[in-house]
């Protein structure tokens, strides 16, 4: 039985969803700020593109979901996501924004590797999750991460020790079953000092309905840590995506993100990650796809605050129909830090007229000592390559076909389990097809 | 169809409104090597760009048929599946597409739905020729052309090649940036593929190549033309000689079609 309510953006409507939920006090005071800087605070503009006619608050929720207690009940498009053989997999799985289903191998629990929905870790680990919630996605910076805040419904919380290293790739499943439902989640990973995790990510949307997907990812990356975190995003073209994913670096650690942007629908997309510690590096690739009357803005973001810190954007799009794209890469570097490398690429790659691409690469440099560069193009197919794949005998769309393949494939070849891999390819050929 | 006539009459081609090829006649059959020599700017290159259908030549006059079929007519996927096979000076880079997947790729399409190569049996032909052009396994897991030093490049033409078995092979100036040792490994490749149903178009500027691939025909083009045509004893007088006795033989005081081409 599930009970499916429309979300108001009200007091009480937020107090009865955390009673519902059973959170701590503390948790309902974080919502309510969140409600009180939703009221006072405005949309971001982000440049070029207007989202003040985006659907912001119009979704349900269901508050609850009958918990999937055997493989067989889950339908095969879910098995198909999950992309491992299923009795090893590790997987987190949310149904319509609630959690129905985990699985953790019992090693990496009696390691201490934490991996639970963030109601259930709110409960078992409390003061944990506490430290780190809204310390990298604050409610205040403006009216949607207000929003997130006051309305999130799920998460999950990942949690690393020191020194261990988990050589499986852990993964999050959010499978939006009902077209009308609002996937709020709040991700959050947290890797001790000289840790390793790989976390990946993937989307199982409904085809028809009207949504909102107010999503936040923070992590936090130890001293000699080491996060890779790879996405695929793909939700309808009825679900309006705010998306903010943010990293803190420490002293040597390092985090990679890989994200495979194929959202339906508008998104606004914020990746930023804080490289705070000397030596520490980050790497942050996206692939995305713009079709039909879609409108898009990503934003790349790296900011170099410790000595000797390494940053590599990588944004590459593909933009057909009358779809818009606006992609920025941001390499900012710091007063004091010296001997940073900040690079970037944004290319994107035009399949009609009618489409709109802009790659805006910004350097903000403060200090000398440091290395710097970027590369940016929009342009349409190379005539050469094609010729090249021609000449041996490949006819044009499926030349055009490897050429795009090959353009996307920085994230693709980055997706750690094979069967998600292929499932990122299957949607980029589904949505370049002509 | 197997043995493959191809039969280039009275060529024009320009390349916007400057006129490179001038009127070049050509007759290749199967079994046959035919060398093309000659000095820089003459149209070479040019020739076996047309052939191949590249986008920035156009043909202004004359026919180029294979097997009676009409070539100019043909887009560049159908010409390569006709038999016809360009090995390029300056080959694209495309990034992450493997040569591998990408020369399977090629197999299947000729080969067509249903009658694809298994994988196993593609591994170990990719692995045979490979072996014979002595290039490291690693080169079929890279991204195609990225990164290849020149002779790199070159190889991976012929390896190409060797995996297509085109019936027509127009190698445009392969030896150029070669050191002699990775010449005899690439004219060893080219060599493994001499058959009656094949034919080769060797693109060159210098004659040391046709040391190690010996032509049955020489021709020396010119102003866009060729204008003299021999036996493999032609080549050995142009190493001797140079380009000059020609010209003179000829009356030519600018050998070039006028411009860069």
């Amino acid at each position: 039985m599930t009970v499916e309510t429309k979300a108001e953006l009200t007091q009480s409507y937020i107090t009865s969803i955390s009673r519902e939920l059973d959170e701590p006090d503390w948790l309902l005071e974080l919502r309510m700020q969140g409600y009180q800087y939703s009221q006072s605070l405005e949309l971001p503009k982000p440049e070029k593109t207007s989202i003040k006619d985006w659907n912001v608050t119009n979704f349900n929720f269901h508050l609850d979901e009958r918990p999937i207690k055997a493989w067989d009940e889950l339908p095969e498009e879910v098995k198909r996501l999950i992309g491992q053989e299923t009795s090893k997999a590790n997987v987190l799985i949310h149904k319509n924004g609630r959690p129905v289903f985990s699985q953790l191998d019992q090693r990496l629990q009696d390691q201490g590797v934490i991996f639970k929905d963030l109601h259930r870790a709110v409960k078992e680990h409390g003061d944990l999750v506490r430290r780190y919630l809204g310390q990298l996605v604050d409610a205040g910076e403006n009216k949607l991460t207000a929003i997130h805040t006051a309305l999130f419904n799920c998460g999950i919380f990942l949690y690393v020790p020191k020194n261990i290293e988990v050589d499986v790739p852990l993964q999050g499943i959010w499978w939006q079953e009902d077209g009308e439902v609002g996937i709020l989640p709040h991700i959050l990973v947290v890797a001790e000092a000289g840790s390793k995790v790989t976390y990946v990510e993937n989307t199982l949307g409904a085809e028809q309905g009207a949504a909102v997907n107010h999503y936040v990812a923070e992590v936090f990356v130890g001293p000699g840590a080491g996060v890779s975190f790879a996405a695929l995003d793909n939700l309808g073209a009825g679900v309006t995506n705010y998306v903010w994913r943010r990293a803190q670096v420490e002293r040597d650690g390092r985090m990679d993100w890989a994200l495979g942007q194929m959202h339906d629908g508008d998104t606004l997309s914020d990746n930023l990650t804080l490289l705070k510690g000397d030596g520490s590096a980050a790497e942050s690739k996206s692939v995305a796809i713009g079709r039909g009357n879609q409108s898009q803005n990503f934003v790349q973001k790296i900011i170099h605050i410790g000595k000797a810190s390494d940053g590599l954007i990588l944004g590459h799009a593909v933009m057909k129909d009358s779809a818009r794209g606006i992609f920025n890469g941001i390499s900012k570097i710091e007063k004091g830090a010296t001997k940073a490398n900040g690079q970037q690429t944004e290319r994107v790659l035009m399949l009609s007229d009618q489409a709109r691409g802009d790659a805006n690469p910004i350097l903000l440099i403060d200090e000398d000592d440091v290395k710097a560069g970027h590369a940016a193009s929009v342009g349409q197919v190379d005539k050469m390559q094609l010729f090249y794949l021609m000449s041996r005998g490949i006819p044009k769309e499926e030349a055009e076909r490897l050429i795009i393949l090959g353009f996307l494939n920085p994230v693709v070849e980055k997706i750690p389990i094979e069967g998600i891999k292929n499932q990122l390819i299957q949607v980029i050929e589904r949505k370049v097809k002509p | 169809m197997s043995v493959p006539h191809l039969k280039i009459d009275n060529l024009r081609v320009a390349v916007g409104d400057k006129e490179i090829l001038q009127g070049l006649s050509l007759e290749i059959k199967g079994g046959e090597i035919h060398a093309i020599m000659g000095p820089n700017g003459t149209g070479k290159s040019t020739l076996a760009s047309t052939l191949m259908g590249h986008p920035h030549f156009h043909v202004t006059h004359g026919t180029v048929e294979l097997d009676g079929q009409n070539v100019l007519e043909m887009d560049v996927d159908e010409r390569a599946r006709a038999g016809l096979f360009l090995a390029m000076q300056y080959p694209s880079e495309i990034s992450g597409v493997t040569t591998a997947d990408f020369l399977r790729t090629a197999i299947n399409v000729k080969r067509g739905p249903g009658n694809e190569l298994s994988l196993m049996k593609f591994i170990r032909k990719l692995e045979e020729k490979m072996k014979i052009l002595e290039m490291d396994d690693a080169f079929a897991q890279r991204y195609l052309n990225e990164g290849f030093s020149g002779g790199e490049k070159k190889r991976n033409e012929i390896l190409q090649m060797m995996m297509l078995e085109p019936r027509v092979c127009i190698l445009d100036e392969i030896d150029s940036g070669l050191d002699i040792d990775a010449l005899k490994v690439v004219a060893n490749g080219v060599n493994s593929m001499r058959s009656p149903e094949r034919s080769f178009l060797i693109i060159t500027h210098y004659q040391r190549l046709l040391n190690y691939i010996k032509p049955d025909f020489v021709h020396v083009m010119m102003q866009g033309r060729i204008v003299k045509s021999g036996g493999p004893e032609l080549a050995i007088r142009l190493e001797e000689e140079g380009y000059d006795a020609i010209k003179e033989e000829l009356g030519i005081i600018d050998e070039t079609v006028g411009q860069e081409a």
